[in-house]
């Protein structure tokens, strides 16, 4: 199976004014489109052709950087614009909001890390809400890596890369970040995830 | 729509600041200052624009010497020592400030830099940079082909440099984010930065576009002085 581009679950305004339909036809049509190109020509004729997104990131970490840095980030983008909605941001759901309050001490205390985690992420990257070891733990990664290449399971992520906020934000990552977890989540996604992770 | 509002914004903003010098939000004490840039914000239209260059500048190259000041605060030794000398011995800082020196430390040098070798109209390079760039680097169009590759595949943030040592010796490299030939104690004779910040508003997703673009702004006469201070020893950051 090769990579596809899945179309945006909503409409490229939905996010108004979050984040724009310029950001999103430039992220969406662009940058993820090339990931998936790039990264079904760089899986030709290799060990990985027919495998799934998770084990093309898996098996080519360390292995294969220029096809890693594509798959892993088209299984970043396949999830991130699940991880947003329109009026998204509001409460937790139940089970997740007891298990975040019980690993990271409290909501507000774990977007306040979340948004530290995406400030601190120096250059392109992504913040991170994972599950790893039966606990939920905040990361970052650089570039295209993601949890999964760390032992652990994404649950939400946040890309910071610059094409991700500067059309909407410019220099200001954390007004981005502050949005993106009080606007955007959608947090029944990540609740999905959540019970899908085996904890 | 937040963007086209914000984009006005900034539009009013730079035609005041074509005429009137703009204040920068300096760091209040420490050894580093943010250099003004040496044209106005708008001296690299249509190549740059001017959106671009004054956000560049002012807050992210701010940024950094904030945080390289903020670093080497209550740190005596570090507020003396030059920066090029700093970078080239990040093994010896304190772990608690080498990261922090190392993305903002050569933050700092990398666009200190950048903002010297643009503002020119670009055109071929002269005298000895023109030697020495077909003597190492293979001509000037095979250079600028193998510059512009190497900026395209950067993955993520970073820059593309042409290092220069002490005999005049040309050598293209590449490094992630803000690391810099400073940290294997080289000198840089002029180098592109990749980081979407450096050419999102005007380019997007086209990096190559950019990268062509760029060679347009170039001051070939920068360059070569910072060649020849290369070769007498006296080059920098």
């Amino acid at each position: 199976m090769s990579f596809t581009l899945p179309e945006l679950p909503y409409a490229y305004d939905a996010l108004q004014p979050y984040m724009s339909k310029e950001t999103l036809e430039y992220h969406h049509d662009k940058h993820h489109a090339a990931y998936v190109n790039t990264g079904n020509t760089l899986m030709q004729g290799t060990e990985f052709e027919g495998k799934s997104v998770e084990e093309v990131v898996k098996g080519s970490y360390g292995k294969n950087q220029p096809l890693f840095n594509n798959a892993g980030q088209h299984y970043n983008h396949l999830h991130f614009w699940k991880w947003m909605k329109p009026k998204g941001g509001g409460a937790i759901p139940g089970e997740l909001e007891k298990k975040i309050i019980s690993d990271l001490g409290s909501v507000e205390k774990m977007k306040e890390d979340f948004v530290a985690a995406g400030v601190g992420q120096f250059g392109s990257g992504w913040a991170w809400l994972a599950v790893k070891d039966g606990k939920i733990a905040i990361m970052k990664t650089p570039n295209g890596e993601n949890p999964l290449v760390h032992g652990a399971t994404p649950i939400l992520g946040c890309d910071v890369w610059e094409h991700s906020y500067y059309i909407d934000y410019r220099n200001r990552r954390p007004d981005y970040l502050k949005a993106f977890l009080n606007d955007l989540v959608n947090w029944e996604y990540v609740a999905e995830l959540y019970g899908n992770a085996g904890h | 729509m937040i963007s086209r509002r914000l984009v006005l914004t900034g539009a009013a903003l730079i035609s005041a600041s074509a005429a009137i010098p703009r204040a920068f939000a300096q760091a209040p004490a420490g050894p580093f200052t943010l250099p003004p840039l040496p044209y106005p914000v708008n001296k690299n239209e249509p190549h740059i624009d001017a959106m671009t260059m004054e956000l560049h500048h002012d807050k992210h190259h701010a940024a950094y010497v904030k945080n390289l000041n903020d670093a080497v605060a209550g740190n005596a030794d570090l507020a003396k020592m030059p920066l090029q000398d700093m970078l080239a011995n990040l093994a010896k800082v304190p772990d608690s400030l080498r990261t922090v020196i190392r993305n903002n430390g050569g933050g700092h040098a990398n666009h200190t830099m950048f903002w010297q070798i643009m503002g020119g109209a670009g055109g071929m390079p002269t005298g000895e940079v023109k030697t020495a760039i077909e003597r190492d680097l293979g001509g000037f169009a095979a250079f600028q082909t193998a510059f512009n590759t190497a900026g395209e595949k950067q993955f993520g943030s970073g820059w593309v440099f042409v290092t220069v040592d002490r005999a005049g010796k040309l050598a293209l490299v590449a490094k992630p984010n803000q690391d810099t030939p400073l940290m294997e104690g080289e000198r840089v004779l002029m180098g592109n930065d990749v980081w979407e910040h450096a050419y999102y508003l005007k380019y997007q997703n086209r990096r190559p576009d950019y990268l062509k673009a760029w060679w347009n702004v170039l001051d070939w006469a920068k360059i070569g002085e910072r060649y020849a201070a290369a070769k007498a020893g006296t080059l920098t950051i």
